[in-house]
């Protein structure tokens, strides 16, 4: 997994709730069975309408409405949004998998009341660069919050698959006692 | 203090827990399919591991397959599901491939097969995986990385949800389906109400449902925002599991939540007043009764969902005229869902202007149908009788609307473009989508 410390740059805003997977990569890329290479399908059907946001936006984080990446489990999404250029994410709520997949990938979902992130589409539609910065867990200066496990595995871009296999003892001793 | 269902099945499956760190919880069946599986088999070759139970794994066909006699996959698709069965003979995974007899989408073959049990974890790299919740399992949607991490250690490191029961008061009307409930609950408590937490389905209108209403109904726990949706074991999970041949464990009868169980939410929905349920806009939450009209929009997304749906406030449901009708999905496409259109259809026909088609959920399911004759009920009726998949449930298959056209389908998401881009879904019981098939409009069965 990739290692996430902070980033600083302009922010796109997608002020919309309820954004789901099946809109920010839809089906029809799905059939890939690489990592790589969504970004450009990110969106896909959205974008095709000349008003919408990313389309006239630029940055590494995207602020988006509540409840962002609702729907499927598809980890495309979090990879097309990567592949893309985002780096980190600022929402009220998460779709549970969608953050999950995130969190996994290296690409952080940080979470803020709902005014914070009002303040941040504002300050960001005025042009303004924010830095989101996980070692002090601030984003636009707003302190967020994410477990301490979570943030250690960002911020060493740890093997989430080696650190569980230091645990075959307690895996086996499982195993034994519900063979 | 007493436990929940949930919190049963939890703690017993912890296999370390630490402070700082997630539980890192047992998992007793993963489920995988040819979408979310290629590049979790791709990172274990990159490392040089293996699947650590091959035998508490089970792969099937489902997404991609083409569900037209003939019609084969498209290259892209052909050579996603090539990547499944390459994957499965060198990882030794037991793969039940297209044409093998017992194929078919993932949620459906499982609890047919008799491996969704009571008490089980069971995940799968699909967010409807909390379908296998009715049995009491704990069944929850993973993503790719997770599949991997899994199919790696046979382990999950999760942070323990928040619980929230939903208690079904009453009893349901006559023509009232599982689906309907399912899709009041996600209207009442939103498409973010569960977010954060698993979904306990009570009361007695949930005991009265069949398995398969009661899997209809933990389908959609996801629609509401939770990764998990459960149902306590009782009589008729045991009867449903006997007659697939497995054997009870008395522990089972444990697992029901005890009466002093605290959930952290309760929400209780009086089941007396549900009617047929339609969605109208572009989540599921945004659902009327077939008796209501399209509601004035409340806010700029319900203001965007309506202008995507083409639709007008006021209109009454009923008078919504439609071009398709899909009846299959994980969500309903078992035999009682076909048992129960097929009732509706005997004897009649499709409205000339309606194209109408009919997706067993699992071969098993279509061979059971073709016994009971209901595939030449639903041909005369002028409906299309198809091979078992996804189907147009998502349409990466060569099942997929067209541009505009508007289907009642019962599935489990009307998102935009869910059923083929510029597509226009609304959500309904097998009921409801046949009668609807019948009439050329919403309707209900005469
Ligand atoms: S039927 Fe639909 S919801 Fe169910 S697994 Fe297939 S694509 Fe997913």
């Amino acid at each position: 997994m990739k290692a996430f410390r902070s980033v600083t740059s302009t922010a796109v805003v997608l002020d919309r709730a309820d954004v789901d997977t099946d809109q920010i990569i839809p089906k029809q890329f799905l059939k890939r069975i690489e990592r790589s290479g969504f970004g450009e399908f990110l969106f896909f059907d959205w974008r095709k309408a000349p008003d919408f946001e990313l389309n006239h936006q630029r940055g590494k984080i995207l602020i988006a409405g509540r409840n962002f990446g609702c729907g499927s489990s598809r980890e495309h999404a979090p990879w097309a949004l990567e592949d893309y250029g985002f780096e980190a994410i600022v929402a009220p709520s998460y779709g549970d998998i969608f953050r999950q997949n995130s969190l996994k990938i290296g690409l952080l979902p940080v979470e803020l009341p709902p005014e914070q992130v009002r303040d941040l589409m504002d300050r960001a539609r005025a042009g303004e660069e924010l830095t989101v910065d996980l070692e002090v867990r601030t984003a636009g200066g707003h302190p967020f919050e994410l477990d301490d496990f979570s943030r250690k595995c960002l911020l060493e871009g740890m093997d989430e698959i080696a650190l569980t296999l230091r645990d075959e003892a307690a895996i086996a001793a499982y195993e034994s006692a519900h063979a | 203090m007493g436990r929940t269902l949930f919190e049963k099945v939890w703690d017993s499956h912890v296999v370390t827990h630490d402070e700082g760190r997630p539980d890192l919880l047992y998992v007793d069946l993963h489920l995988v399919h040819e979408v979310t599986s290629p590049q979790a088999f791709e990172g274990l070759r990159l490392a040089g591991r293996k699947v650590r139970r091959p035998d508490l794994t089970v792969a099937t066909m489902d997404h991609n397959v083409a569900t037209g006699d003939d019609t084969p996959a498209d290259p892209l698709s052909q050579q996603q599901l090539d990547a499944l069965a390459t994957n499965c003979a060198e990882f030794d995974v037991p793969l039940h491939a297209t044409g093998s007899g017992r194929e078919g989408i993932v949620h459906v073959i499982g609890p047919e097969l008799g491996l969704t049990q009571p008490g089980k974890t069971i995940v799968c790299g699909d967010s409807h995986t909390s379908t296998h919740g009715a049995f009491g399992a704990l069944a929850f949607g993973i993503g790719t990385s997770e599949v991997e991490h899994v199919l790696a250690t046979q382990t999950l490191s999760q942070r323990k949800p928040r619980t929230l029961r939903i208690h079904f008061e009453g009893e349901r009307a006559p023509g009232v389906t599982a689906k309907d409930l399912v899709l009041v609950a996600i209207g009442e408590i939103g498409v973010d109400g569960g977010v954060g937490h698993v979904i306990e389905y009570a009361g007695p209108a949930i005991e009265a449902l069949s398995m398969e209403g009661r899997m209809t109904v933990c389908n959609m726990s996801i629609e509401a925002g939770a990764r998990a949706g459960m149902i306590a074991p009782d009589e008729t999970t045991f009867a449903y599991l006997r007659e697939r041949g497995v054997e009870i464990d008395e522990r089972w009868r444990d697992l029901p939540s005890d009466p002093d169980a605290v959930f952290d939410r309760e929400v209780v929905i009086d089941v007396a007043t549900v009617k047929p349920q339609v969605t109208w806009g572009t989540n599921p939450g945004m659902v009327a009764s077939i008796d209501d009209v399209v509601p004035e929009p409340a806010d700029e997304a319900a203001e965007r969902a309506l202008a995507y749906m083409a639709l007008t406030p006021g209109t009454p449901i009923r008078e919504i005229t439609v071009d398709r009708v899909f009846i299959g999905s994980c969500t309903n496409s078992r035999i009682e869902d076909l048992r129960a259109a097929a009732a509706v259809v005997q004897g009649r026909h499709v409205h000339p202007s309606v194209r109408a088609m009919v997706v067993p959920g699992s071969a098993c399911v279509k061979v059971q149908a073709e016994a009971e004759g209901l595939d030449q009920v639903f041909t005369a009726a002028g409906f299309e009788w198809r091979r078992a998949g996804c189907s147009m449930c998502l349409g990466m298959n060569p099942d997929v609307l067209a541009p505009g056209e508007r289907c009642a389908s019962t599935s489990n998401r009307n998102f935009e473009g869910r059923q083929g881009a510029g597509g226009r879904t609304h959500l309904v019981s097998p009921e409801v989508a046949a009668a609807t098939a019948l009439e050329g409009h919403f309707a209900v069965p005469a």
